[in-house]
């Protein structure tokens, strides 16, 4: 068996700043990011969706490089951005040809030390912003479907539980001074990794490193609020109203394990048991067998990249002639069988190959295809923030191909209980609800 | 239009030297039952990613009914002489892999990436789906329950509206002009006309092999003659169909959805394929107007105006035709600003020249972005799936840097003369008719449609 091995060097500046540097001279192309150890998950209460509005802020102009330049300098020189806003962390990223290499970390560290946005700005991004929700989420059929539906129904703590695309009523009341506290608060260099992959030598990227951030003064210790949850001892369930789809839809969700415990590992390679495509067994069940469900899909979203409270969830969109209790009986049955029965040895020997190459793939992964080194950078970057520990890359996936039978049982029956987990139902207003009496069973 | 101007950014660090951009040696071989192969190698993973093309895709059949060569690959992956789908789909994750079928206008293809040591059970799956898929009656019926359900489902999605109408408006009764089939269609649709797709259209003749990963091509050459040598058939004979008009003057397709909170907007014109000697002049025209962040149209009525999130201009090439597009979601009540930013922006590139360091800074967009299929292995297929199946001259991809920077502003404005047509735009509007009505109806004349593709007015 081949193993992929990343080579690295990472250091801290004296600011607080970590620094890694991925060295890879198959293409002349750089990609550079800076990951804020700050998501959606703890922006200020009364403030729903400003984490996502302030990274949009990122990109309207700081000290030397006025609004639309940091755009056009990357453009121009031949290279893509983006930006993006998760639970735990929010990224700034670019891939440019490696001859550009100075001026994106220049243009990094000149937003890294100070922002200039006026209200005009303010009000124009939060324009963008409401296009953005429009066009994503309530223009949509199943729009925000299950990740902004699911959070208000599984969780009690307001960090864990808020819309995170935010209330259109809280983007705004955000004025300039919510920004610049933001700011302050959390995008100091203390609390951030630069990260460059690709076309760079190792020495050369920490010197440059040095050369652009180390001036930039570290801040105060940011606070974080308390994301933990009461414990959940019941079944909860909430209902959405669906406008545009034509086929009732729900989203269960189970209560994952702590990050880099034994059960976590094993619960992935359940995850990918339950939910691995065409092979896994709900899609296998409900879609080609049973042929209640038209889609089923979900899982484990992004396993390395959350600290705090997150859930494993299955979508499911039905055929409208099952009812919503035929479908979740169905599902209960697939669960149901592998808590019992465990699964076998040859099963879990193709889980393991597919959690591998799956590994690789997120590794390589572009996002869209236009962002080379984006997965690597993205795990790089969590495994710095959350764990200070970049060499994780590579030593991680032994943890998963370690998993043994017996512990995905256990972790199945310890974790995929009623009371640990929430539902959601979203049906069609318009198609209506087939009558219960009469409605078909699966076969 | 721009109401702000624009500062500068002061201190910025030059570009050092650039890099030389080097792309891999292709091998291109033919095989003994004539399939055409090419292979690069790319050794940043210990994976692997191919395709298995087919020049024929639904509207090479679409005289029969639309969407047979799609629902034709959908079933191709459900069970073959010697597998019955469960054990496709389990043999498939035994070696760490991903698969999947589908077909376009002009092709149908089997997509594929896996792990570099199990290379040869991949491409032998790969080679029993191409030549003996079984095409079981109960796959067919529940994959065809399954479309009808996809179909029904797609008309609820504006971009799926907007790109129906415009394709019908731009092609008319020739097949691009159909995007996807009726519910009535998918009904009809019958194993026996999907199983003639497949015998007609999955011959090695009619096909072509790309590999890209971590391999030597010698070798692998050798594994593609053993996996596949014995494959035969012969290229089925190409259908003509008549140039659909190009239509003239503009026209408005209004498409009501009710309770729609905002209004996609997609606008189009005919333009040229790929083969075409302006396609490299349109592709740069196309990113100084709304192709890149930093274009025109973006920071117009995104950065400036705030009326959208992502207003986007693309050149779309099928085999015999393209045309040329611009899109942007936006708020109900600037359908009318909106679409008068798109037309004054086309305009502007047709009336002035550009400024020369825009252009250069446009040059170094298109020229640095392209470089960027170097650096992944599915990158560089898709890079090298271009330049085949359109049959590219062999050194495209090493000569399409030098051919962007020859560009002069005055090969811009010819082109944007010629392409950017924005007297015989095609422009639909999908959203709720009582907000969009009045200000669609100021640029043509005004068809109203349901979502279902039926017209109200």
């Amino acid at each position: 068996m081949k193993r992929l091995q990343i080579a690295m060097e990472s250091t801290t500046l004296a600011n607080g700043l970590k620094v890694v540097i991925a060295p890879d001279s198959t293409a002349p192309v750089v990609t550079v990011g800076v990951y804020y150890k700050i998501g959606f998950r703890l922006e200020p209460q009364g403030r729903s969706g400003f984490a996502h509005l302030f990274e949009h802020m990122m990109f309207q102009g700081s000290a030397n490089a006025p609004k639309m330049q940091h755009i056009k300098l990357i453009n121009s020189s031949g290279g893509v951005l983006n930006g993006s806003t998760s639970y735990d962390v929010t990224n700034y990223y670019q891939a440019v040809p490696s001859n550009a290499l100075e001026r994106v970390l220049w243009l990094e560290a000149d937003r890294m030390r100070a922002l200039k946005v006026d209200d005009e700005n303010l009000k124009n991004q939060r324009d963008v912003v409401k296009e953005e929700v429009r066009v994503n989420v309530m223009n949509q059929p199943y729009g925000g479907f299950p990740w902004l539906d699911m959070p208000p129904v599984a969780f009690r703590n307001w960090a864990n539980a808020h819309n995170f695309y935010g209330d259109f009523a809280d983007l705004d009341a955000a004025d300039l001074a919510d920004v610049q506290a933001f700011f302050n608060t959390y995008y100091v260099p203390n609390n951030a990794v630069l990260l460059v992959l690709g076309d760079v030598k190792a020495a050369e990227g920490i010197a440059l490193a040095r050369k652009y951030f180390e001036g930039i003064p570290a801040g105060a210790t940011p606070h974080f609020a308390d994301s933990t949850e009461p414990e959940q001892t019941e079944e909860r369930h909430g209902f959405v109203e669906e406008k545009f789809g034509t086929l009732p839809a729900m989203a269960i969700g189970y209560l994952m394990p702590k990050r880099r415990t034994t059960d976590w590992c094993a619960m992935a390679l359940l995850d990918q048991a339950l939910h691995g495509g065409r092979a896994g067994r709900l899609y296998r069940d409900l879609v080609l067998e049973k042929q209640i469900a038209v889609e089923v899909d979900g899982g484990i979203d992004d396993i390395f990249g959350y600290n705090g409270p997150t859930q494993m969830t299955t979508r499911i969109l039905h055929k409208p002639e099952f009812t919503n209790e035929t479908a979740l009986a169905a599902f209960d049955r697939v669960v149901r069988e592998v808590l019992e029965n465990g699964i076998s040895a040859d099963e879990l020997e193709q889980l393991k190959v597919k959690w591998r190459s799956d590994y690789y793939a997120t590794l390589e992964g572009g996002r869209g295809g236009y962002m080379p080194k984006y997965g690597l950078m993205h795990l790089l970057a969590c495994f710095t923030l959350f764990d200070n520990e970049p060499q994780l890359v590579n030593t991680i996936l032994g943890g998963f191909l370690n998993v043994t039978r017996e512990e995905i049982q256990a972790v199945g029956r310890k974790y995929l209980r009623k009371e640990k987990r929430a539902i959601v139902f979203r049906n069609p207003v318009k198609a209506g609800l087939p009558a219960k009496a009469g409605a078909k069973e699966a076969a | 239009m721009a109401t702000r101007t624009v500062e500068v950014a002061t201190g910025v660090p030059e570009l050092a030297d650039e890099r030389a951009v080097t792309w891999p040696k292709r091998t291109k071989a033919r095989l003994s039952n004539g399939l055409e192969v090419i292979l690069a190698e790319s050794h940043s993973t210990p994976k692997f990613h191919g395709e298995l093309f087919f020049r024929s895709g639904n509207a090479a059949v679409a005289d029969r009914t639309p969407g047979l060569a799609e629902m034709t690959a959908t079933v191709v992956r459900t069970g073959t002489a010697k597998r019955v789908s469960r054990q496709i789909e389990e043999d498939l994750r035994r070696i760490g892999a991903d698969l999947s079928s589908s077909a376009g206008a002009d092709t149908s293809a089997i997509s594929f990436a896996g792990l570099a040591e199990f290379s040869e059970p991949l491409l032998g799956l790969v080679n029993e789906l191409a030549r003996e898929a079984a095409f079981p009656e109960a796959e067919f019926e529940r994959e065809r329950r399954q479309k009808l359900e996809e179909v029904k489902l797609e008309r609820t999605q504006p971009g799926f509206l907007a790109s129906e109408r415009l394709r019908k408006g731009l092609f008319g009764a020739h097949p691009y002009g159909q995007v996807s089939p009726s519910e009535a269609q998918v009904a009809a649709y019958k194993r026996e006309d999907l199983q003639a797709v497949y015998r007609e259209s999955y011959t090695p003749e009619n096909a072509l092999l790309l590999l890209v990963g971590d391999f030597d091509s010698q070798e692998m050459l050798k594994t593609a003659e053993k996996v596949f040598g014995e494959w035969k058939g012969v290229r089925p004979t190409a259908k003509t169909f008549a140039a659909p008009p190009n239509p003239r003057g503009r026209r408005v397709y209004l498409v009501h959805v009710p309770g729609a909170v905002q209004t996609q907007v997609l606008a189009g014109c005919r333009a040229i394929t790929r083969k075409h000697p302006d396609w490299v002049k349109l592709g740069l025209t196309n990113s100084l107007y709304g192709g890149a962040f930093n274009s025109r149209l973006v920071m117009n009525i995104r950065e400036d105006k705030g009326y959208t999130y992502s207003p986007r201009s693309g050149v779309n090439a099928l085999r015999h035709h393209g045309y040329f597009s611009v899109s942007a979601a936006v708020r109900n009540d600037v359908v009318a600003a909106s679409l008068t930013e798109i037309f004054y922006e086309m305009d502007k590139l047709r009336s002035l020249p550009v400024p020369k360091a825009e252009l250069a800074d446009a040059q170094n967009y298109l020229s640095g972005v392209f470089s960027m299929g170097l650096a992944t292995q599915d990158g560089l297929l898709s890079q090298l799936s271009t330049v085949a199946l359109n049959e590219l001259p062999d050194d495209y991809l090493e000569t399409y840097r030098e051919k962007v920077r020859a560009l002069m502003p005055e090969d811009l404005l010819a082109t944007a003369r010629s392409y950017l047509d924005s007297a015989n735009m095609q422009i639909v509007v999908v959203g709720d008719r009582a907000q969009i009505e009045e200000q669609a109806a100021l640029f043509g004349e005004l068809e109203t449609y349901d979502a279902q593709g039926a017209r109200v007015s």
